[in-house]
Formats: C-alpha cells, structure tokens, sequence
C-alpha cells in the first residue's frame, strides 16, 4: 500500500492570478506556494483585498476565464490546469469543497436543506435518493443540528444563523472531500455562535482527516484554529509558520503591525500602534517589497526586489530583507 | 478611553454640573408589529426593547454590547428619536426631551449618531464637503462660514481639505468615509455621539486608526459617548462602562473593570468566555453555551436567557428577574434570580 501520509493533498507553487479588466492588469495573487497534508489546517489571515478569496478559488478551480493564471495548483497530485470544466466540476465536492461567509452562497433558498444536501450526494456518487437522504440526515446529525430529520424540510432561510452556516458545512462535506476551504465562514456571526462553529471545524476536521485552507481577517480566529499560518499582503505571503511563531513571536513588520494594531484584552489606556497609509494599488505594484511604503524598517534594498522567503527558525519564514535583525528584536 | 470630566467653567452648555449625568433613559420600550398576509394582519410583536434604563455620565463611554438582534441598534434609534419609542422616558442633562426645556429638535443637536461603514453611508452625488456642510447648512449658516466651518472639521478628523473637500464618497476608502461620517456627526458641535458598530466594518489597522481619532476627538472636543458593538475587545478598550443586553434588555451593566473582570450573569460570563483567546496555547475547548439567541418575536416567559442558562431552574420560567446590584459593588447591576435574594433559585441566598 502506498503511505499517503506524507503526500500533500494540496501542492501550490508559485501560484499568481491577474485579472485583466478595461486595460488593467489587477494582480491579485503574486507568487504564492505552500503544500498541506491530510489533517493540516493552514490558516490564511490578511485584509480586505490581499487576495485571499482568489486565491481559494482559485483552488478551487472556480475563476474567471479572463483571469491569468501563472504556477501550479495540484489536488491530489492532479494538476488542476489539465482538467476540462466537467472534471473540475466532478473534483468539487468530491475533493475539495468550500465554506463561504454566506450561506446563501451555497444554498439555492428554493430548495430544502436536505433536497440540496442530498442533490450533491447523488450528483456525485450515483446513490439513490433514498440512500442520499438518509446520508444527508446523518450529515445534519455530524455538524450537531437538533432534531435532524426534522431539519432536512427546512428552507435555508427558516434556520438561525448559526444552524444555517452549520447545514452549509454538512453539504459541503457530503462527498468527503479531502480538502475544506473556508473563506471567513464566521465573520458574520456572534461571538457565542463563532466559537461553536470554530470548535466544530476543528473537531470534524480532526475527525475526517481532511486538509482545511482557512481564510480570515482576525487574529484570535487564527489562534483558535490553526496549526499552521501564512500572513498575506498584496497577493503574497508575508510571513509564514506555526501558529505559536506567527502569533507569538511575529517577525514580519506587516506581521507585527497588524498585530500590534489589533485590540486585544486587557488594552485600555494604551494608545493604538497603527500601520500608516493603506495597502497598494494591485494595478500599480511597487517595484520590491510591497509593504515598504508603509514600512517603518524600510531600507533601499527593500524597493529594489521583491524579498524571497526567508527562515527565521525552523519552518518559520518571513518574505522581509530585515529578518535576521528582526527576528531577534 | 480613559474618562476626562468636564470641567463645568470651561463648558457653558453643561448645566447642570459635571455629577449631573448628560443622559438619563428611564424604561424605554420598542415593540414592533409583525405583519403577515396580504391583509397585513398584525401576527407578532418584536420585543426589540424592553424596559431599557441606564444612564450616561458627562465625558464618559458607556459601551454597549450584546449578540446581533439584542436590540442595541433599536435603543441608539429610540435615544435620536429616528423611531417613536411605545414607553419611556429621556432626560437630557436635566431637562425631560419633549419637555419645556428641551424638544426633539434641540436634542439633536446635542446628540448625534455615526453607523457603521457602508457605501450607503455617504449621499453618494454629494462631495464630502456638501455632506459634511448640509446640517449646518440647514441651520442656517452662511455659505462662507460653512466653508470654514467643513475645513477645520475636515482637519480635526485627519483628512487634508484640500484634497478630500470636492471628492465624493466612492473615491474614498472605507476607513476615509469613516473620517467623513465622523466630522459630519461632529457639524453641529454636538455633546453626546452613539457610534454604532461604527468601527466594525474596517480592517484591523483602519479600525485602530480610527478608535485612536475617537480618543483623540473626545478628549479635544469633552465628548460622552454611547458605543455599541458587537466586538468584545474593542468594548472593552473604549468603555469606561460597559451595558449588556440580550434580547430586548439589560442583563448586566457596571464598570468596565468589573463587568470584564468579574461578571456576574450568566450570559455576560458565556459571551467573555466565547471571545477567542489571541494565544494558540489557550484554545477554547468547549464553546459556553450552545444554539443561537432566541427569537425575540416570543421571547422566553421569567428569564429571556433560560432556554440557554447553564443554571435555569423552575423558577426562572416563572419570575422575571429585575436588575439589581449585590452588596459589595453597588454600581454593578445584573439581572438574575441566582443574586436576587429569596428569589427561590436554589443558588440564591434565601
Ligand atoms: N473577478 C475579479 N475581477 C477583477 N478583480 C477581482 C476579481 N476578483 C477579485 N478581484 C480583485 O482582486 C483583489 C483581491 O480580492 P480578494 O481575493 O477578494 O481579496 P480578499 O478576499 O483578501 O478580501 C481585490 O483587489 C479584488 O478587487
Ligand atoms: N423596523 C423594524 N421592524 C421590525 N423589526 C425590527 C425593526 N427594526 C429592528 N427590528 C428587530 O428588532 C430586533 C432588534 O434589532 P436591532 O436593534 O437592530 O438589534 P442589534 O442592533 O442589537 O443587532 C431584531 O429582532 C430586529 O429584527
Ligand atoms: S435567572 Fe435563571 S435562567 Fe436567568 S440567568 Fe439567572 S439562573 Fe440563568
Ligand atoms: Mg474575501
Ligand atoms: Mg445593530
């Protein structure tokens, strides 16, 4: 039997994404790789606009035709460019399915819960409806909705928040996909609710051995859920590592603004560390590291060329010229 | 924030003395119909507010939270009188709103309010510098003067005159339009602003560059402000006090210090204790409580908070707990029938 233990199920390389529109070339994915093994949750936190929904579609297989896209995405040691839109379509759900913030972008709001849940399954197992629907009420049963079997008629806007985000991850683990891609599935929730959810990923994650691509834009999210973390800027990744080197010992200066510009407990009184200016326009990337405009390390050398990856300890990398003098102060 | 009194001979407009609190709001109440049917038949009623009371000092930040649909918008609503409130009552530094000394009118003036960052925010066919100057406009100022008038509040938020004055909102970034929301709230030289979520909408390093210009503004300009929001640490950061809400009412108010640092209702301790912790060693294992927040179209008879309440008893279905302090803080209310006294819950003192 081969060990697939050590094959990531997902292999990027180099991957860059440019949206050509109206005689602009928008880059919003420059140059990112990293691979990710069956049970590995790697969390990717940026702001709006760095690039991190594209990426994950990405991934996906789901961009637009006039997008450019440079590199290598491989799932499952199949490289994702060779596949026409049927096997693309048959890849999704099967191996790799995704979460969104809204569910009403998974859920078609005509159809019940259980309808839709079970659509999929048939759609890509051939099963009977029958069999499909009592998958579906399993399912429903997997991610703790109560009285599931009563929960399969309902509509997707006759749930609550929570139970809905809930039934969206029970259809998009109907095929067990090995991979998950969440974009900010819990940005819009409460805090009482975001928690459930994030303890429930990470459970069923744990539990279905599946890779997990996280996508969010908040800190403590991260601490909750990730083993690994990648810090994206402008299309790229800044910093890169286990959650205790990024979050605990950030080196990055992008890494180490967003963090020190981020309330946490036990704040009052102090005043905020602010990163200035705002992110760069992805039409016009500057020449060099795209963050040094707003760098307070900035030096020549920063403007010339964009910064490769560099090791700070172990696997903890940061794209920055200043990582040996900052990963000791 | 750290709280800055007022000093009452550097301020005319504060009447009735710095201990004088600037806003008192006694049972405020805000049902709304449910209509249904082509007919419109009235079929529910929304307890969006139920019975709210609390009080805002001069120069401080009273910070308001609660889950989505606990009401907070609908209270900030009721205080600029955008809706009619069903009951209730609001005195403004002394003087009853709706009374001889003070009518809707003049309250907004004193009163202002800034929403969370949209595109919607901003008229979109208004340059800044109309939208900034249209209040003051309206209260009659000269043409002139509300020129001077929109560079210097252009200024006091951060934002150069010269370039941002003829721009409009869709060339602005969501953090810059946040700026504008600001100064236009600021036009009528107001003493109270509700900030609703206004700062939820940004990213992190905008929202930080944003709560520091609210510091910054309240202690230039002796400002109180009401600041709600759904985001537990920024509460935290901004509040001198701090007021939870679930379902249409107060549950717990007091302190900050002491609402963060030992709080006393069930709800208030499960919403802390869901706020993710920021270090990767300290993972939350279990989530607090389970579910989502009722529906507050019928909310649940005694206690709202029972169908989740890890310590709902009997008598919690029954009796409607009221907000009461404990011997030990009189200022930090909560509402529950473990600190009423005789209530009959088993954790009660008799
Ligand atoms: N279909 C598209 N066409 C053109 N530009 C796009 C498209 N999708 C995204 N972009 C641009 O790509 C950049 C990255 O977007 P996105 O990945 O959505 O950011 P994030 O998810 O990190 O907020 C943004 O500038 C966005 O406007
Ligand atoms: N105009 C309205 N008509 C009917 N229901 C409303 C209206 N405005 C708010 N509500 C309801 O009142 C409750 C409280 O809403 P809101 O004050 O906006 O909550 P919050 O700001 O805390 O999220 C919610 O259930 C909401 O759906
Ligand atoms: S009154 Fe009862 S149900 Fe309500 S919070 Fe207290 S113990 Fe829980
Ligand atoms: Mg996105
Ligand atoms: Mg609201």
């Amino acid at each position: 039997m081969t060990d697939f233990s050590n094959t990531p199920v997902v292999d990027v390389e180099d991957l860059s994404v440019t949206f050509q529109r109206e005689g602009n070339s928008i880059r919003a994915v420059n140059g990112i790789s990293f691979s990710l093994r069956r049970g590995e949750v790697l969390t990717v936190i940026g702001e709006s606009g760095s690039g991190k929904s594209v990426m994950l579609r990405t991934v996906l297989g789901l961009i637009p035709s006039y997008a450019r896209i440079g590199g290598k995405v491989q799932v499952k040691g199949v490289d994702i460019a060779g596949l026409n839109a049927e096997q693309r379509s048959a890849m999704r759900g099967r191996d790799v399915s995704m979460i969104f913030q809204e569910p009403a972008t998974a859920f078609d709001p005509v159809y019940t819960v259980g309808e839709q849940i079970a659509e999929t399954i048939v759609r890509h197992e051939g099963t009977s409806q029958i069999t499909a629907m009592a998958r579906a009420k399993d399912l429903l049963d997997l991610v703790a909705i109560p009285s599931a079997e009563r929960r399969l008629k309902n509509f997707p806007h006759e749930m609550s928040g929570g139970m809905r985000q809930r039934a969206m991850i029970a259809l998009a683990l109907a095929c067990n996909p090995s991979v998950l891609l969440a974009d900010e599935p819990t940005t819009a929730l409460d805090a009482t609710v975001q928690i459930q959810l994030l303890v429930l990923l990470r459970k069923l994650q744990r539990e279905l051995d599946m890779a997990l691509i996280f996508v969010t834009h908040d800190m403590g999210v991260a601490a909750e859920i990730s083993d690994r973390v990648a810090v994206m800027y402008a299309g790229r990744f800044v910093e890169t590592g286990t959650v205790e080197d990024v979050l605990l010992a950030p080196t990055h200066p992008y890494t180490r603004g967003l963090l020190s510009s981020t309330v946490h407990a036990g704040m009052r009184g102090q005043t905020l560390q602010t990163i200035t200016g705002s992110p760069p326009d992805l039409r016009r990337l500057p020449k060099g590291c795209s963050f040094a405009p707003r760098c307070t390390q900035a030096m020549d050398a920063c403007r010339l060329d964009s910064p490769m990856a560099r090791q700070v300890g172990g696997n903890h990398m940061a794209a920055c010229l200043r990582v040996g003098e900052l990963a000791t102060a | 924030m750290s709280k800055t009194m007022a000093n009452p001979a550097a301020l005319p407009r504060d009447r009735g003395g710095p201990l004088q609190p600037l806003l008192i709001v006694d049972g405020l109440t805000k049902h709304f119909t449910i209509r249904s049917g082509i007919a419109g038949r009235a079929t529910g009623k929304v307890h969006a507010v139920d019975g709210v009371s609390f009080s805002v000092g001069k120069g401080e930040v009273l910070g308001v939270v609660g889950e989505s649909g606990c009401g907070k918008s609908t209270t900030a609503r009721l205080l600029m009188h955008l809706i009619e409130p069903d009951s209730g009552e609001l005195v403004f530094d002394g003087d009853v709103v709706g009374g001889p000394g003070m009518s809707v009118g003049q309250l907004r003036r004193h009163m202002q309010m800034v929403f969370q960052d949209s595109h919607a925010s901003l008229n979109p066919r208004m340059t800044i510098a109309d939208c900034i100057g249209f209040a003051p406009r309206m209260h009659g100022m000269k043409a002139s003067e509300v020129t001077a008038k929109v560079n210097e509040l252009l200024d006091l938020v951060g934002l150069d005159a010269r370039l941002f004055a003829n721009r409009y909102p869709h060339e602005l970034s969501g953090g810059q339009r946040q700026r504008v929301n600001i100064a236009r709230a600021l036009a009528l030289e107001p003493r109270l602003l509700i900030l609703d979520e206004s700062v939820s909408a940004l990213d992190k390093s905008v929202e930080a560059q944003i709560l520091n210009l609210l510091q910054s503004l309240k202690q230039k300009l002796n400002l109180t402000y009401i600041f709600i929001s759904h985001d537990l640490n920024v509460i935290e950061y901004v509040s001198d006090r701090i007021m939870v809400m679930y379902l249409g009412e107060v549950v717990e108010s007091g302190p900050v210090e002491q609402v963060y640092g030992a709080p006393r209702h069930p709800y208030t301790r499960a919403l802390l204790s869901s706020k993710p912790s920021l270090d990767p060693r300290k993972r939350t294992l279990e989530p607090p409580i389970t579910g989502d927040p009722p529906n507050p179209i019928n909310p649940p008879s005694g206690c709202r908070f029972r169908t989740r309440c890890a310590f709902a008893e009997g008598v919690c279905a029954e009796q409607h707990p009221v907000l009461a302090a404990d011997d030990t803080s009189p200022d930090h209310l909560a509402a529950c029938l473990m600190h009423q006294p005789s209530s009959g819950h088993s954790k009660a003192t008799p």
